[in-house]
């Protein structure tokens, strides 16, 4: 099936430097949005963080998906757009929430959890 | 007259008798009419009766409770009575429904048949006579002794009461061993109901666990000895036992004295059941319960433990002599241990103070010579002894119990005195005397007949001289010891001071006679002690009972012990001179020491003797410290033991659970650092460990 798609519908298969390229901006997006995770201390940032680390791994996907020649990637990326914009909406209702608990977006303030 | 014409001629009909194995003999066992089935029943009415007034309010404060005891006894009695009427000497069998019926496969030893249906014959009747009419009489008197209890206490009683004759008939009147047991049973279990009656006294609570607890002894025996019979006879009724080839076999084999050929497991069962009849009839070394077991109410001591259930022994191997005759050292153990216990017990009753403890041990001497009688084989002499010492035995409780109940609980016969000058303990004093005469063999009285067809015996048995001898000596210190409390007590000057039930001034102190329900009793039962001497001259070569005990299962006649000679003449008749001396020698010493030239309760001339102040008085005093020992050799141990599994239990076996318990915590404990709550720790935590993970899985591959 996925031949079959790939031999009439899809142009011809990419290179493996160019996927090289899309998989650099990929780590280089996700390593951005881990190293702020961990530095940061304000929540919005951090959040952007995540949402970075989020869509590095999409990036990797597509690429993966073009490469192959396999649309389940891309498909897939879809749905993660969708969930992370989702999540986006309840990440920062929860942002809002929590600055109006203690007046504060740093995320040290918060340690309930502590064993 | 031979055994089998009199079975044949007084039965009527033709009995399939079989050859005469050694002097007993096998009669067929009949079907009996149903009402004779009723006796044992009756006493349920009176258990009912004391059911519903504990419940109703009502009629909690009268005194139903007591009446519908006496009266369902009395027509026990009455049944019995008949039953011995029409009996005829036969062995009747009589169904009253299925019980336990299993079978696993044909042919015999398949099945175990035990049914509530009843066996009997002279035996059973001649017990049954006694423990019916016996108990009728003593709960007539108990209906004045326990008055004051009356209301729920009242009630307890008598359904207690009557629950033990229950038991004791279903005991005696069982066709099976099974049910026998089960009535064995019924009888220790109201006797600790009974004994504990009392229950908010110390005393009586250790008392009633200690005649519980020793009897289980006896009773492993007698569950292990019941066994056996099943897995070698195949059967557990009676009827079916004595008429066995094989049992007939090995007592041809007994008598002929060749016991080598009898295997050891036959002759095992006998020793077995010999334990289960020591518990229960208070046999060294098994008798330190009956002591103790006078903190009962006393028609309850005189019932249950001097008159009926510690008899339950001496019926058990009546009953099951056949079984003990193909035993070779069973019965003589029986006869030594018998007389150990008499001699013993009769030691220790001369140095007692407390006259209810007295007559126990008294009751357990006495036993002592029933058990020596069985082993000396003179089954009659036994069931005769066993017939009189009821009455008489119980007649001196109850002369026992008039006093404490009049002296307000005061049992110490050096604080009473005099009773036969104070008005209205006439009968009670004359009562006493006939039962104390009995006791210690004065001439013509039944005591004296019965204890001498059991010297006799034994002077005459081959190898029991020595217990004859032991047994005569110990009816000289009978003779002593019950003078010592009737001259004490009933005669002498009038002196006396209360016991503790009294709760005020010495000086207001008047004690009350025995009203007429008391009266009555000790009179019949005095007259009944008199008479009973009666029953030696009718009947037969060896008196009523020895006609009663030939026509059952417990009869026995092998030639050659019988008619010997002692010094040249009958024994019997030596007998009578040789221990009527004893007796009278025992009462006057009596007389001398504790009578003569007495002006008080509490002192006498016996006191005068350098004897009563030795250490061997004190230890006779003190038991001779028997309980003592078992306290050092039995209960100590069993106490360390105790505590050895009590620390292994809390400290190995708790501690290894624990140890389970403790593991998550200190597990807990060691890893709750890790989480911090702040969501860079998680953060750092969940990437640091993605990495170790790759970095592994780049390093392995």
């Amino acid at each position: 099936m996925t031949s079959l798609l790939a031999q009439s519908a899809l142009p011809a298969a990419m290179g493996s430097g160019v996927l090289a390229h899309y998989l650099f901006v990929s780590v280089v997006m996700f390593a951005i949005g881990v190293i702020g995770f961990l530095t940061r201390r304000t929540l919005i940032i951090m959040f952007l963080c995540t949402e970075l680390m989020f869509q590095a791994a999409g990036i990797a996907l597509v690429a993966f998906s073009r490469y192959h020649l396999n649309m389940d990637g891309q498909t897939f990326v879809i749905f993660v757009l969708t969930v992370a914009a989702a999540e986006a909406a309840m990440a920062l209702a929860l942002v809002v929430l929590l600055f109006r608990r203690s007046e504060s977006l740093d995320a040290e303030g918060w340690s309930e959890m502590r064993g | 007259m031979s055994g089998i014409e009199r079975v044949i001629q007084t039965i009527g009909e033709t009995v399939a008798v079989g050859a005469q194995h050694g002097g007993g003999h096998v009669a067929t066992v009949e079907h009996g009419p149903t009402w004779m089935a009723l006796a044992p029943f009756l006493p349920i009415v009176g258990v009912v009766i004391c059911l519903i007034c504990a419940l109703v309010p009502r009629l909690r404060t009268s005194k139903l409770p007591a009446w519908g005891t006496v009266a369902s006894l009395a027509v026990a009695f009455g049944l019995i009575l008949a039953t011995w009427l029409t009996l005829d000497g036969r062995t009747l069998n009589v169904h009253a429904w299925e019980w336990i019926n299993l079978s696993w496969g044909d042919g015999p030893g398949r099945a175990l048949i035990a049914n509530f249906a009843f066996h009997i014959d002279s035996l059973t009747v001649l017990w049954m006579l006694f423990v019916t009419g016996l108990g009728a009489l003593i709960a007539l008197y108990a209906v004045e002794y326990m008055e004051r209890d009356v209301g729920l206490g009242y009630c307890r009683f008598f359904a207690g009461f009557s629950l033990f004759v229950l038991s004791m008939s279903c005991l005696v009147m069982a066709n099976n061993l099974l049910l026998m047991y089960l009535g064995w049973e019924g009888v220790g279990f109201c006797s600790y109901l009974l004994i504990g009656y009392f229950y908010k006294k110390p005393s009586a609570v250790a008392a009633a666990k200690k005649a519980f607890i020793v009897n289980r002894i006896g009773d492993l025996g007698l569950a292990l000895g019941i066994m056996l019979i099943f897995v070698q006879f195949g059967t557990l009724e009676y009827g079916e036992l004595f008429a066995n080839e094989r049992l007939l076999h090995y007592k041809d084999l007994a008598l002929a004295g060749d016991f080598a050929q009898i295997p050891f497991n036959i002759q095992l069962i006998a020793l077995l059941l010999m334990v289960g009849a020591f518990g229960k009839s208070a046999q060294f070394p098994l008798y330190v319960w009956l002591p103790d077991a006078m903190e009962g109410p006393t028609p309850v001591s005189a019932l249950i433990h001097a008159a009926t259930m510690v008899t339950a022994g001496v019926f058990l191997i009546a009953r099951m002599f056949p079984i003990f005759l193909v035993s070779e050292y069973a019965l003589p153990t029986v006869a030594w241990i018998g007389t150990i216990t008499a001699l013993l017990a009769a030691t220790i009753g001369m140095a007692q103070f407390d006259i209810k403890r007295i007559m126990a041990y008294s009751t357990v001497s006495q036993l002592g010579y029933m058990f020596a009688g069985l082993g000396v084989l003179t089954s009659v002499g036994a069931a005769f002894h066993v017939f009189t010492h009821a009455f008489f035995k119980a007649t001196l409780f109850l002369c026992c119990g008039a006093v404490m109940h009049g002296f307000a609980g005061q049992l110490d016969l050096r604080k009473v005195s005099g009773l036969r000058s104070q008005k209205g303990w006439m009968i009670v004093t004359l009562a006493m005397l006939i039962a104390c005469l009995n006791l210690s063999g004065f001439p013509l009285t039944g005591g004296f007949f019965s204890k001498d067809m059991i010297l006799a015996e034994a002077f005459v048995t081959p190898g029991f001289r020595v217990i004859g001898w032991i047994l005569l000596l110990t009816a000289g210190l009978t003779a002593y010891y019950t003078f010592r409390v009737f001259f004490r007590v009933f005669v002498g000057p009038v002196d006396f001071e209360p016991g503790d039930e009294h709760h005020g001034e010495p000086d207001s102190f008047h004690p009350h006679p025995p009203g007429w329900a008391v009266n009555t009793v000790l009179a019949i039962l005095g007259v009944g002690s008199l008479l009973v001497a009666g029953v030696y001259f009718v009947g037969g070569e060896q008196g009523w009972v020895g006609s009663m005990i030939h026509d059952s299962s417990a009869h026995y006649q092998a030639d050659g012990t019988h008619g010997g000679t002692l010094f040249g003449q009958d024994p019997h008749t030596i007998m009578y001179y040789v221990s009527a001396a004893i007796g009278l020698a025992g009462i006057t010493i009596a007389w001398w020491l504790h009578y003569a030239g007495r002006t008080e309760s509490a002192t006498c001339r016996a006191d005068r003797l350098a004897f009563t102040r030795s250490r061997v008085a004190r230890w006779a005093r003190d038991k001779w410290y028997v309980d003592e020992f078992y306290d050092f050799l039995f209960r100590r141990p069993l106490w360390l033991l105790g505590q050895v599994f009590y620390f292994f239990d809390r400290w190995l076996v708790d501690g290894l659970v624990n140890v389970f318990g403790i593991l998550p915590r200190l597990t807990g404990w060691a890893v709750r650092p890790s989480q911090s709550g702040l969501l860079h720790g998680y953060a750092l935590g969940t990437i640091g460990g993605t990495a170790v993970l790759l970095l592994i899985v780049w390093l392995v591959t």
